[in-house]
């Protein structure tokens, strides 16, 4: 129909991570969480010792004297702590991006498809989104007392609006195309057109919103942690070996610092993964990037 | 002779690699002398739109002419520094765009954006000065009350008044070449037919030399002093419009000219006895709106009282510019959208109001064929699944739909291997082919062709409407064939429906049509649509 030499073909099927990958900066960022799961994974076998053994004699001994990173109030091991809490921390990000992302893309999908369901279902969303996050985490801990279970769920229910909307939004304009509509006059089934023709669609822009509520999830649990509404203190995580540092702050910053950093690293380190697949799979940034043509 | 206003010598734009030649445009020479209106005229892939955009130098980096010069009375617009080439841009040379809603600034007055032109190129104007102008170039392309116009925004104009206010635009500061690319494809036939005459006008009033690009040999014909031809990047024949339009010379340039439909219907097919209707429409009525959250919102009429009956082994035509609702009818048939009032009998049973549930065995019975073969096709699914999934959804195992697939597949000229390769691989015909195929593994009683042949060259539009003759007849298919394009119309259709503001206002076998059209609007739309220079062409297919 038009003249135009680049002839409005779908670009060919290209492989997610490469293009991802050859940017520096996720490289950073896988490197750094690589390094953090497995010392999450290995953490009896990296020179750690107990990490809520109390030895009054040895508290707040700095870097190196004794341990690595020092000892806190009670006497324990800071680096046999930070490890053990990466456990905690990256165990409760996977958690909760897995389940607001799998419960987000359900509802988003009823919501985009059923247009009956959409107006209730959505200012339902819009209500949960209302809420503020802490609030509602510190209100449930306070209801159903602190664990690592409660804390996924506190974390994970403010999410899941955010993920509907943006698989409702995908939803909506992939609805309207002719593919779609061939496959209902094909007599394709709802949950079968949903599943083969309007869901891969989602699975780009979602893989990234999962990595953005990792980082969130993260650190909240840190936030919740150092309120002292969070994970209890006989589970190190950094939230709360921050927490239980803060009295101590002045005289010995090493118990705030290490934790800290981590959780620093951490977030960053998946946010910039969430900006290399955006990039990478969005072909608006894709082709201003020059990976395109 | 005249000094040519532009002067394209030996332009070369090489492609990047891994395209599908190696230069976009190659040892391309060509002159637009003042007043007269030069049409490049090519299949898509041809070239002509990066020749436009060389000349404006809107190429963008990945495509940087290799060799050649470009001569803007005299200057080179290929060496000047990107401060002159904003210069040159509006002031000598000016462009008209095929899309005029994505063109114009949706959120500015029509007055301010011409205003805009004068702004940025004639300082010496001062406001006053220039708004009369902006008044006088709307009245200049034959708007109506252009002070009121001038506070318009683009959203309140049809397209034939955005495609004007673009011309007004392109005329602000009196350019001397004028780029207009497809300016008229978007548009009704209706409204090209005024745009183009629009055209012409101006041309003889102000001696603008006009680069006009097309894909239409009828708008060619229309409108051009000269033609050049393009394939595949390289000018293959240029001349006259009455040398290349009646003594084509080459090759190319005789297969384009043969495959513009022409607007005569080929002799009626014999007529079958008349039987029972496959498909029959009574009353059919469709409004959208209407029912906003407080009752509010404005209800559009979009089919207004629609009847029609289809025969078996008949292809009715339903022909209508846009907004006369022939593709609500076709959505509405195939239930994509929910009718508001009348009956749609498909064999005896009247499916218009069914449930979901209910319109599961009439959904095989009534396939369509989309418009645009790159949308129509999912893009993660290979043409092997595309085609077995509405057969299997209906309880035919993997193996025998497969076997419908390849047989299929056959019979719509692609070979078995297509099967396994997914739709990006393929051009916009052979999409189109593979959706055809797809409609019908589903063996339906009627094929709604909505469209179905408007997204592609002319080449490829003639070889699938042969296509689709071939298997109607061979299938005994029953089409209802939904078309703007009354070429095409007069090609395929047995019978016509002339369609208007919803409703049917004219309808009867093609021949007696074409030959006596009796509603003022379908003889509107006969005298709009561009003829070719037709007697001569006969010879070139020889």
């Amino acid at each position: 129909m038009t003249g135009s030499t680049a002839p409005s073909r779908l670009p060919a099927r290209r492989p997610i991570l490469p293009p991802a990958l050859l940017n520096p900066g996720v490289l950073a960022g896988l490197a750094v969480l690589l390094v953090v799961g497995l010392a999450a994974v290995a953490a009896p076998y990296l020179w750690t010792g107990d990490p809520i053994l109390l030895r009054p004699r040895l508290r707040l001994k700095p870097p190196f004297e004794l341990a690595w990173l020092g000892t806190d109030a009670f006497g324990r091991d800071v680096w046999s702590r930070v490890v053990y809490g990466a456990r905690v921390s990256l165990a409760i990000g996977f958690a909760v991006a897995t389940a607001s992302v799998l419960i987000g893309l359900v509802i988003g999908l009823v919501a985009g498809y059923l247009r009956r369901l959409d107006a209730v279902v959505m200012r339902i969303m819009d209500g949960i989104m209302a809420i503020p996050s802490i609030l509602l985490a510190i209100a449930m801990v306070t209801l159903s007392g602190a664990g690592i279970g409660t804390v996924i769920v506190a974390i994970a229910i403010p999410e899941i609006p955010r993920v509907a909307r943006l698989v409702r939004s995908v939803v909506l304009s992939v609805r309207s195309e002719p593919y779609v509509e061939a496959a209902i006059g094909a007599g394709t089934r709802l949950p079968m057109l949903l599943v083969r023709h309007v869901l891969p669609n989602t699975i780009a822009p979602l893989i990234v919103q999962g990595t953005y509520v990792c980082a969130s999830a993260i650190l909240t649990e840190a936030i919740l942690s150092f309120l002292g509404a969070g994970i209890p203190t006989e589970i190190p995580s950094w939230g709360n070996i921050m927490a239980e540092g803060r009295q101590a702050f002045q005289i010995a910053p090493w118990v705030i610092l290490f934790p800290g950093l981590c959780v620093a690293a951490t977030v960053l380190a998946v946010n910039i993964i969430g900006d290399g697949l955006r990039d990478a799979l969005d072909p608006r940034t894709a082709r201003r990037l020059g990976a395109l043509r | 002779m005249t000094e040519p206003v532009l002067s394209i010598r030996g332009l070369t734009v090489p492609l990047p690699r891994g395209a599908d030649r190696a230069n976009a445009i190659e040892g391309l020479s060509l002159d637009v002398a003042p007043g007269e209106i030069v049409c490049v005229v090519g299949e898509s892939g041809s070239g002509k739109s990066v020749t436009a955009s060389a000349v404006m130098g809107l190429l963008p980096p990945i495509l940087t002419p290799s060799a050649g010069e470009i001569l803007l009375q005299g200057e080179n617009v290929l060496k000047v520094g990107a401060a002159r080439l904003r210069r040159l841009r509006g002031s000598r040379m000016a462009m008209v765009f095929q899309e005029p809603m994505t063109a114009l600034n949706p959120v500015l007055k029509v007055g301010a954006q011409i205003d805009e032109m004068l702004k940025a190129h004639s300082e010496r104007l001062n406001a006053e000065a220039r708004r009369a102008r902006v008044l006088d170039l709307l009245a200049d392309v034959h708007l109506p009350d252009p002070p009121s116009l001038a506070r318009a925004y683009p959203h309140q104009l049809s397209g034939g008044q955005r495609q004007r206010v673009m011309i007004a635009m392109a005329l602000a500061n009196d350019p001397a070449l004028i780029i207009a690319d497809e300016p008229t494809t978007a548009l009704d036939v209706t409204t090209q037919a005024q745009i183009l005459k629009l055209l012409k006008e101006l041309q003889a009033r102000r001696d603008a030399g006009i680069l006009f690009i097309t894909h239409d040999f009828g708008v060619v014909s229309e409108i051009a002093d000269r033609v050049v031809v393009m394939q595949k990047g390289r000018l293959v024949e240029e001349g006259s419009v009455d040398a290349v339009l009646t003594r084509p010379q080459h090759p190319y340039t005789q297969m384009l000219i043969a495959a513009v439909p022409k607007a005569e219907p080929p002799p009626p097919r014999p007529r079958q006895p008349p039987a029972a209707p496959i498909l029959a429409v009574r009353d059919l009525t469709k409004t959208y709106g209407g029912r906003g959250l407080f009752g509010g919102g404005r209800a559009v009429t979009a089919l207004d009282g629609v009847s029609f009956a289809l025969q078996p082994g008949e292809t009715l035509g339903i022909v209508g510019e846009s907004g006369s609702g022939k593709s609500t009818l076709a959505r509405c048939i195939a239930r994509f959208v929910d009718p508001s009032a009348g009956h749609i009998r498909v064999g005896g049973d009247d499916i218009a109001h069914c449930t979901p549930r209910a319109l599961r065995p009439y959904r095989r019975r009534i396939q369509m064929i989309f418009q645009d073969p790159y949308r129509s096709l999912n893009p993660r699914r290979t043409v092997g699944q595309a085609i077995i999934e509405g057969p299997m959804n209906y309880g035919l195992s993997r193996e025998a739909a497969l076997a419908r697939a390849a047989r299929l597949i056959d019979l719509v000229g692609l070979d078995a291997g297509a099967l396994g390769r997914y739709p990006h691989e393929f051009s916009g015909g052979q999409r189109q082919r593979i959706a055809i195929a797809r409609a019908l593994a589903m063996e339906p009683d009627v094929l709604i062709a909505d469209e179905a042949v408007s997204a592609l060259d002319v080449s490829v539009q003639r070889q699938v409407l042969e296509l689709l003759e071939d298997l109607r007849e061979r299938l005994n298919l029953s089409i209802l064939f939904i078309t703007h394009d009354l070429r095409v119309a007069a090609r395929l259709c047995d019978r016509l429906i002339v369609m208007l503001n919803g409703q049917i206002v004219e309808e009867g076998p093609t021949g007696s049509l074409f030959a006596n059209p009796r509603h003022a609007y379908t003889q509107a739309l006969f005298a709009a649509a561009p003829k070719m220079r037709a007697a001569e062409t006969a010879e070139a297919t020889g």
